[in-house]
């Protein structure tokens, strides 16, 4: 094993390096049109396409006679556009869904291939070994010849790409758009399409006809994770689908039985599962974090305010605010909070200094006291922006008001401000204006 | 009955179990078209893999309980998953599925290609299945074998499940299926109904997947009930023309399969109702392409010959001096084939008349029609005219296309709304009694 390790890695067998050559152009290639198809929603129909191309092969096998890469890739290529062609064609004259259409053209074609795949095994002459490879991928299989037709098609894709990089960015966001400047979207579509063929039936030896699919999926989808650029989004996923196709090469060459296909699928969802994890923006890990922060943001908020609105009740004239000791009962008087969520609430209040706490009786800092004040005003300003501005009712507007209070930036804070002193609502800037209803009443 | 006689006992065992399973994954099916969810079918058919792998693994049999198991558990997370992807990951849903399936599917070809050593499973058997090896498999329950192959034993318990389970939550599928808002409003808990289908799909997916493979089970799940979608409009025929179609595919295809050209009975399978799928598409009564161009064209005749019938019978009105001939309709109805095809029907049957080989002019049949639609389009026009107070020189056009499709009962009702016996610019309307229309 650590033998056949380092022969690999010192690249010493030439199939090896044939293999690996090829399977990461075609990665490449794969990556950066599938950041088209994947955006322009056309993922499945890859799928499709790459299904329907079997029979091709095999068609193509018993015409040429013999493992011709250029004539077994035409009768792919020719396959897999028939397969388009069926989808389009049933999806527009029929009332058959485009699922159900893919799905149909998807099996029916590759059932077709397999049975084709037997007769000519049958019946006709020839070597086909090797052709069963097209099924789940065999890039060990590959020749210097395969791999040059690879490179040429991965050449052309980039090209077509860096050329025509506006007018397909723009078919993809918006083909409404792109039609109404007078853009031969028909024809752009067309030939993304054909880009796609291209890409597919280069893919089919190294990765199969039954996972090709993923090559052009898989990486795009996580390239999105870290970008929302589609320069960066095309450059990162065509580096994803070469690592992934690199990798997975190197891994199946390990065993001389297992499949090029499967290793490079996995090794792209290892890549996607950590994008979709780890990314920082939009990966899973990243979001569940903002959302936690956003709820204790909210829940400090709520919190202050609603000792504030404790205090503004009950404390006494002579008292500071500060000196004022309330207790949880108070608290959950107004508010829909367990006891376990407020004593947690309290404690976080408590270490960042906003609270007091001596036994069960709490007391606001003064640190405390201006936060609170800070966020009431808020609270207030908005409802009395509603009440003046957009005639709600004023017992109508607390829940409003709740909702938005957390996110309004200070920018906007001033001006309302400055709209409810205009109005006379207001005597002077950074008081915190008295509840348009009555405390209490409406608490969430 | 000698025909058939070349036909042994394990054929019959093999047609049985094609049958059996292409029935269940039809009936399913239908209600994956008609959500829309064809697609997650095929997920499920694949993703099922390394659930059907792993209980390998784990329990190192072929016993057919962990398999199911593992294969539900997977087949469900499936669509979970695809969801989550969709709505957590914010991926567009066609790719999040393309991304879920195609990574479980590889996952599981790699356990298969490593436990294949161990188990009489290979990755060219998950693809196509094994259905020609259903007899050699008998039932064995309780170390006593029983005279039906285990494969069979299994579908039909499968089917009958599927089966079961329709029939129970019926009313319940089908209106999630054709409006799922209807059935939340309705109390129907559409999210129970989806998993259940879900979970049916993927354990029939397993239990078929043995003899078809992955990638035809997704044709037995789609083709035949898209076709039954083209050839019926309501549910319960739906359902039994797919199954129909299902049976006949499995049966002709493993017809085919063994005694015509050698291949893949599975494929053949799939290939066959593919072959079914694509004739509905052309000849279905209704929704067939070629009916529908037919019905198209008959259309386009109808209103073109109705055209000609109104140009004569205003020529005459107008008490033109000189008679209509051929070439002036014709070139009035911008020539074409529809025109000249029009105007033979209309000769044929007796409606117009043709004199010195050039000359046109209504016969009494065709005069009494031409007026019940010259009737409908100045109706038509006076009603445009007090109710949406269209300018006079904007009544010709909508009249035109609309005249050819107001019924007598609609021509009463303008009539007696609006009571004209001219029309906006002063023409007479013909009366009613004289038309006997074809309307």
């Amino acid at each position: 094993m650590s033998d056949q390790l380092i022969r690999l890695l010192t690249l010493q067998d030439t199939n090896t390096r044939i293999a690996l050559l090829g399977a990461s152009l075609l990665g490449m290639a794969a990556g950066t049109i599938g950041v088209f198809i994947v955006l322009r929603r056309r993922a499945l129909m890859g799928d499709a396409l790459a299904h329907a191309s079997l029979p091709g092969v095999w068609l193509a096998f018993a015409v040429v006679g013999e493992r011709d890469f250029l004539g077994l890739m035409t009768g792919a290529a020719i396959a897999g556009a028939l397969g388009v062609l069926c989808v389009t064609f049933i999806r527009a004259q029929t009332r058959i869904k485009e699922d159900a259409a893919i799905g149909i053209v998807l099996s029916v074609f590759f059932a077709i291939g397999l049975c084709a795949s037997r007769i000519v095994q049958t019946y006709g002459g020839g070597n086909s070994a090797g052709l069963d490879g097209f099924i789940l991928g065999k890039a060990a299989s590959m020749l210097w010849e395969d791999v040059a037709a690879i490179g040429v098609v991965a050449v052309v894709v980039l090209l077509s790409i860096l050329a025509l990089y506006k007018e397909l960015s723009l078919l993809c966001f918006d083909r409404e758009f792109a039609a109404s400047q007078g853009w031969p979207v028909v024809l752009l579509d067309l030939y993304l399409m054909l880009l796609l063929v291209l890409c597919t039936v280069i893919g089919l030896p190294a990765v199969g006809v039954v996972l090709m699919a993923a090559l052009l999926i898989i990486p795009p989808a996580a390239a999105r994770f870290w970008t929302t650029r589609l320069a960066t989004m095309l450059v990162l996923s065509a580096a994803i689908g070469l690592f992934a196709a690199a990798m997975g090469t190197a891994a199946s060459s390990l065993d001389a039985h297992l499949s090029t296909g499967p290793t490079i699928v996995l090794a792209a969802a290892t890549c996607f599962i950590i994008s979709m994890l780890f990314a920082p923006r939009r990966g899973m890990v990243a979001d569940v974090l903002r959302r936690k922060r956003l709820s204790r943001r909210v829940g400090m908020q709520n919190l202050l305010r609603t000792v504030y609105e404790h205090l503004e009740q009950t404390h006494d004239a002579g008292r500071a605010w500060t000196r004022t000791i309330f207790r949880i009962d108070d608290l959950l008087a107004t508010r829909s909070w367990s006891a376990g969520q407020a004593r947690r609430q309290i404690s976080r209040a408590r270490h960042e200094g906003l609270l007091l706490v001596v036994g069960d009786e709490y007391q606001l800092t003064s640190t405390g006291l201006e936060a609170a004040s800070r966020v009431v005003r808020t609270h207030r300003l908005w409802e009395l922006f509603l009440v003046e501005q957009a005639a709600i009712a004023p017992d109508h507007v607390d829940r409003d008001a709740d909702q938005i209070e957390h996110v309004l930036p200070a920018s906007i804070i001033t001006s309302l401000e400055g709209r409810l002193m205009e109005l006379g609502r207001l005597t002077r800037s950074g008081d915190v204006p008295s509840s348009p209803h009555r405390l209490g009443e409406s608490a969430v | 009955m000698t025909l058939l006689a070349f036909i042994s006992a394990a054929d019959c065992w093999v047609m049985a179990a094609g049958v059996l399973c292409n029935v269940a994954c039809s009936l399913l099916g239908c209600y994956l078209v008609l959500r829309r969810m064809a697609l997650l079918g095929d997920a499920i058919s694949h993703a099922i893999l390394p659930g059907l792998a792993l209980a390998f693994i784990v329990t190192n049999s072929r016993s057919v309980l962990p398999m199911f198991c593992g294969a539900l558990v997977v087949g469900v997370a499936t669509t979970f998953l695809i969801q989550t992807l969709h709505q957590w990951g914010r991926v567009p849903e066609d790719s999040s599925m393309g991304v879920v399936f195609t990574s479980l599917f590889a996952l599981g070809v790699l356990l298969i290609t490593y436990v294949a050593s161990s188990v009489d499973l290979d990755p060219g058997c998950v693809l196509y299945g094994d259905i020609g090896a259903t007899p050699a498999f008998q039932l064995v329950i309780a170390g006593q074998e029983w005279p039906i192959p285990r494969q069979v034993a299994i579908l039909l318990c499968v089917l009958m499940v599927d089966l079961a389970v329709i029939l129970l939550i019926y009313k319940e599928l089908k209106i999630v299926s054709f409006d799922p808002l209807l059935a939340t409003t309705m109390g129907i808990n559409a999210t129970f109904v989806h998993y259940t289908l879900m979970i049916l799909v993927a354990g029939t997916s397993v239990a078929a997947f043995e003899s078809v493979g992955s990638i035809l089970v997704v044709a037995m799940l789609i083709a035949p009930p898209a076709a039954a979608h083209l050839l019926t409009d309501r549910l319960p025929r739906m359902l039994a023309v797919s199954a129909i179609i299902a049976a006949l595919s499995a049966i002709g295809g493993y017809m085919i399969a063994a005694y015509v050209v050698d291949t893949p009975p599975a494929a053949m399978m799939a290939v066959v109702a593919g072959c079914i799928f694509a004739l509905s598409v052309f000849f279905a009564p209704k929704y067939g392409v070629i009916s529908r161009r037919l019905d198209q064209t008959r259309l386009a005749v109808r209103i073109a010959s109705e055209d000609i019938l109104g140009m004569l019978y205003r020529w005459q009105e107008s008490l033109q001096p000189t008679p209509l001939n051929v070439g002036t309709v014709l070139s009035a109805m911008r020539g074409g084939f529809l025109a000249r095809i029009a105007l033979r029907s209309l000769q044929r049957s007796g409606r117009i008349e043709r004199f010195d080989s050039d000359v046109l002019r209504l016969t009494v049949q065709g005069q009494s029609e031409a007026k019940g639609l010259v009737r409908a389009h100045r109706l038509w026009e006076s009603y445009l005219n007090k109710h949406f107070g269209l300018p006079l020189d904007h009544l010709h056009a909508p009249a035109e296309r609309m005249e050819h499709f107001v019924t007598k009962a609609m021509q009463e009702q303008i009539a007696a709304e609006v009571q004209p016996t001219t029309d906006p610019h002063g023409r007479e309307i013909p009366p009613i009694a004289e038309w006997k229309g074809t309307i």
